[in-house]
């Protein structure tokens, strides 16, 4: 397959997160929703390093999938520090950094 | 020590003593204050006597000093300097100012003494003649404008120095504000000497004149226009007169002091000292001259019918002045600064008298309810009659030396200047008639009731106190003149300063007697030295044959003074009712009053309330609060966006990803 | 040959991220990533990253899903409400989303880039393998090896902190579960009144913990209560988030 069929791809699964992230509400959802982003760069990434030749694309997408985790684990961490303190698991209503 | 370092502490010793009054008003008792004021002026007048006698052991030739303590500004080619200019013109008038002025503090030390003010008073006086000695001392034109306005100021606090009095306080205003009104053209008129000379020194200006300005060109015209604005503003000539009536609201010092003696001559003192600029500009000095003459007669036709004592001096101090303008506008220079130094003394002592009267009155000023103080009090009799014949030009007194050569000279100068001498004669005439009124109603006659109280009782009249204007009631404390009064029989101080002023408004004139000795003219002639006019000359037969008709003028002058209201007192009153328009048109002061109120006071009135109304309303605040409301409007709208949602901030982000990425797709490369 | 298992990859990956996005159900969305992220380890082998795509199902769709797998337990998570608290987001997130989808898709099909439309050159077979891209991780790209180790350090170090229990706090959400009319109150002043006293919450659990204390000695009822604890919890978190909502 042309490279562009999978860089295309990965444009259609980064706009689906997108839309995700917009339109849910519940913050474990919108978390999920980051991953599928994170995911789609992957793909663009890797997609890249084959049409470059070059492994270096491949190393990125692996550091990129390390951050993922970090970031997964502190967004995750903050989810039961809500939860824990009987707030509402809503992203409309955590809105005390207002303007 | 040198000349203009006695013009410096000249300067130096009123401003000493007005800031010690000043700063000591609580610490000090009420006589040290008066003692320093007079006493800061009597060393400056000793500082001035020595002045002149350095000055006179000078060569005619070498008569002029300017000496700066130091420079304002010297930047882009203006140089201005902290200077004096000492040369026998200035060291005359400060001689003259601080001579009368001495006396004046000695008057006001027994006049003001019940007064709540007292030191107030002391320190503006001092503050006044600072700013006068200033305004004559300095050595270029910006000085000078600091004089004159330090001069306007001290006006206007002396003025409205019973500030509690709202009559007094107006006079004060309306006194400043046609006062600034003059301050403008005189302060254009430096700008444009600076424009075409390039200099504000009096030396660099006087020397360039001549060859910079041809005769009559529009420029030194304009410049002297300017100059004439300023000067009829101080010294009170037609149009800018209206101010001079009204301040005699202030305590009778101030007037004598301030408003005959000494600011109203500051205009006349300008044009002698520009006259090098006003021999090149013709047709100005004539404007001055033929405005001189007509206050002259307008001011000596208002004397004849004011009731008020205070204000008929006032008029009378326009008139005179009006002939010190006339001299020195139409060349007459030595005359005209000699009729200033004698008017200073008699005009002084008039008002002097005028006020020991009053105090007599209890502050009652109308001449209608006075009679008969000749019996009541002799001495202030004896020194007003003195004034008043120096005044009226009497044979051998002062005045009638100083006047009549002015119109001597006019005479002289021949053409169309005969016209001076023939309306100076009658305004001399009627001079006679207006003096001599005040004199024959105010001192012999039956007494009237307050001048029996002195003769019977020895005790002053009291009122309530009240303001002889209105007649509103006044309390004694401070702001107010106060209950008490004190006439000069039972003051040694007001007695020792009138019986100088008597003196030297009898004698004075023989210092300048034709053919005798010329000794005033003499010594300021290397002042005028350039002046072409200054080189017409009376032969001493002609001033006597004027002199002569001056003297008859006065004497038919009394003459008739006397039969209208000593011989027939009945004839005022029919002439009044024959000539009722007339009468009415001269009590209303010529309705010069009315005329600027509705030239001048109700259209810029008129333009406020547009100004406020519709400008300030409509434009002023529909910018400031139109461009409040559309900051505040953006504001709320970038509030709005700051709502917490963390949904609508990803989804501004993506729109503004989109629109990012749509520009960049269709930018073309 | 590849097409096909491109297509069917994609497929995969597309279903896996619609599911994500439209499930209600938290857990049936972790179970849709879990296939979106096979499919992509898929896609990964089809461009010849097999390390990748190793570490793909390794370490993503087996520890971090896991993780999530293990928070959503715990936390639950109802449905969301049905209408849009912030007018117009929905209509307009998809609105923007599709757009800057075209405009991506149009950005990479008219690019000038002509390597796009090819299969890419062709690479050793080593391409991709673990020993290559270790290789590369330990002598040019040591320093970001090391850096992101360090990163994982301290965002596990951040997550213990993040969660860790406050001394007074429930271990579960479910405790006072027999007495939900005194839980309501201290929601009732919405989350104003929450973040303003911070110590209340402590003293408000410790409140509630006192009458659960009494009924500390019935663990069967407890551990029933933790198998409800998700549906209690969810009844919990229900009038919170009806409370809290606008």
């Amino acid at each position: 397959m042309d490279i562009a069929w999978y860089i295309v791809l990965s444009a259609l699964l980064f706009c689906t997160g997108a839309a995700g992230i917009l339109i849910r509400r519940s913050p474990m959802v919108i978390l999920l929703c980051l991953e599928l982003m994170l995911n789609a760069a992957n793909l663009a990434l890797v997609a890249f390093s084959r049409m470059v030749g070059n492994q270096q694309g491949q190393v990125f997408a692996l550091v990129v999938m390390v951050i993922a985790a970090c970031e997964v684990v502190v967004g995750l961490g903050l989810i039961v520090a809500i939860f824990r303190r009987r707030l509402p698991l809503d992203v409309d209503d955590l809105r005390e950094l207002r303007g | 020590m040198s000349v203009t370092a006695w013009c410096w502490l000249v300067l130096l010793f009123p401003l000493l003593g007005s800031i010690l009054v000043a700063l000591g008003f609580r610490a000090l008792p009420a006589r040290t204050a008066g003692a320093i004021g007079t006493l800061a002026i009597g060393l400056s007048f000793a500082c001035g006597v020595a002045a002149l006698l350095n000055l006179l052991g000078e060569g005619t030739e070498a008569r002029h000093h300017a000496s700066s303590l130091w420079e304002y500004a010297s930047v882009a080619g203006l140089q201005i300097k902290l200077g004096i200019f000492a040369d026998p013109l200035s060291v005359f008038m400060v001689l003259v100012v601080t001579g009368v002025s001495t006396l004046i503090h000695l008057y006001s030390f027994g006049y003001m003494r019940s007064d709540q003010g007292y030191h107030r008073f002391f320190s503006y006086l001092n503050f006044f003649v600072f700013s006068m000695l200033l305004l004559v001392l300095a050595g270029n034109f910006v000085l000078l404008i600091v004089g004159w306005a330090f001069v306007g100021f001290a006006s206007y606090a002396l003025i409205s120095f019973w500030y509690r009095r709202t009559t007094a306080t107006r006079a004060g205003m309306k006194a400043f504000v046609i006062n600034v009104v003059g301050d403008i053209g005189l302060v254009l008129a430096a700008f444009l000497i600076f424009r075409e000379l390039g200099s504000f020194e009096y030396g660099t200006v006087f020397a360039q004149a001549p060859h910079v300005f041809h005769a009559n060109q529009w420029s030194v015209t304009a410049i002297c226009l300017l100059l004439l604005l300023g000067a009829f503003a101080k010294s009170a000539q037609l149009p800018l007169h209206t101010w001079l009536p009204d301040a005699m609201e202030g305590p009778t010092p101030v007037s004598s002091l301030i408003h005959a003696a000494t600011m109203v001559t500051a205009g006349v003192y300008l044009i002698a000292r520009t006259h090098a600029l006003f021999v090149l500009a013709p047709t100005a000095a004539d404007i001055a001259a033929f405005l001189g003459l007509a206050t002259l007669l307008v001011a000596a036709t208002i004397a004849l019918v004011m009731t008020d004592l205070k204000r008929a001096i006032a008029y009378s101090t326009m008139s005179q002045i009006g002939y010190m303008v006339v001299g020195v506008s139409i060349g007459a220079y030595g005359a005209g600064l000699f009729h200033l130094m004698t008017h200073a003394f008699f005009k002084a002592l008039l008002f002097m008298a005028a006020g020991s009267i009053i105090a007599a009155m209890a502050n009652e000023q109308n001449i209608d309810r006075m009679s008969g103080f000749g019996k009541a009090m002799r001495f202030t009799s004896i020194t007003m009659l003195c004034g008043a014949l120096a005044l009226a030009a009497f044979p051998l007194t002062s005045g009638f030396f100083s006047k009549d050569e002015i119109l001597a000279y006019a005479g002289a100068r021949g053409g169309m200047y005969i016209v001076f001498t023939v309306l100076g004669y009658f305004g001399a005439f009627l001079t006679a008639i207006y003096t001599f009124r005040l004199i024959f109603r105010v001192l012999p006659g039956k007494p009237c009731p307050e001048a029996q109280e002195l003769i019977d009782t020895g005790h002053l009249h009291h009122a309530h106190p009240f303001n002889p204007a209105t007649g509103e009631e006044e309390d004694a404390d401070v702001g107010f003149p106060g209950a008490e009064h004190h006439i000069a029989e039972r003051s040694a101080s007001m007695r020792v300063a009138m019986a100088v002023l008597a003196f030297l408004a009898l004698f004075a004139g023989f210092v300048q007697v034709p053919g005798v000795d010329n000794a005033i003219a003499n010594f300021l002639d290397p002042v005028f030295a350039d002046s072409p006019l200054a080189a017409i000359h009376t032969s001493t037969s002609w001033s006597w044959i004027g002199l002569a008709i001056g003297g008859a003028i006065s004497l038919a002058g009394i003459g008739v003074a006397y039969w209208l209201y000593v011989a027939s007192p009945e004839a005022p009153g029919a002439l009044e009712r024959r000539f009722g328009a007339l009468h009415t048109f001269l009590s209303n002061k010529w309705y010069f009053d009315e005329a600027i109120d509705l030239l001048v006071v109700r259209p810029v009135l008129a333009i406020g309330r547009f100004a406020n109304r519709v400008f300030e309303r409509f434009v002023v605040d529909g910018l400031v609060t139109g461009t409040e409301e559309a900051v505040r409007g953006a504001g709320g709208v970038v509030r709005a966006l700051q709502n917490g949602l963390v949904r609508s901030y990803a989804l501004i982000l993506i729109a503004g990803f989109a629109g990012l990425a749509l520009y960049f797709l269709t930018a073309q490369s | 040959m590849e097409v096909t298992i491109f297509f069917i990859a994609a497929i995969g990956a597309l279903a896996g991220a619609v599911g994500v996005v439209a499930s209600r159900n938290p857990f049936y969305s972790v179970l849709a990533l879990i296939a979106h992220l096979f499919s992509l380890a898929v896609l990964f082998l089809l461009l010849t990253a097999a390390f990748v795509a190793a570490a793909q199902v390794v370490v993503y769709a087996g520890a971090v899903m896991v993780l999530y797998v293990f928070v959503v337990a715990y936390v639950g998570g109802g449905g969301e409400s049905a209408w849009d608290s912030i007018p117009g987001q929905r209509f307009l997130g998809m609105l923007l989303a599709s757009v800057v989808f075209v405009e991506l898709s149009a950005a990479i099909l008219s690019s000038a880039l002509r390597a796009l439309d090819t299969h890419g050159p062709d690479v050793s077979s080593g391409f991709g393998n673990p020993a290559a891209i270790g290789r590369l991780l330990l002598e040019k790209f040591l320093l970001p090896f090391e850096a992101t180790s360090i990163l994982l350090l301290l965002a596990a170090v951040g997550a213990v902190v993040l969660a860790a229990r406050k001394r007074d706090q429930l271990p579960s959400g479910g405790d006072g579960s027999g007495d939900p009319a005194t839980s309501l109150p201290s929601e009732d002043g919405g989350l104003a009144t929450r973040e303003r006293d911070a110590g209340a919450p402590s003293e408000r659990f410790a409140r509630e913990e006192r009458p659960p204390a009494g009924a500390s000695g019935t663990t069967p009822i407890r551990r029933g209560a933790s198998e409800e604890g998700a549906p209690v919890a969810r009844s919990v978190s229900r009038p919170a988030t009806s409370s809290g909502g606008i």
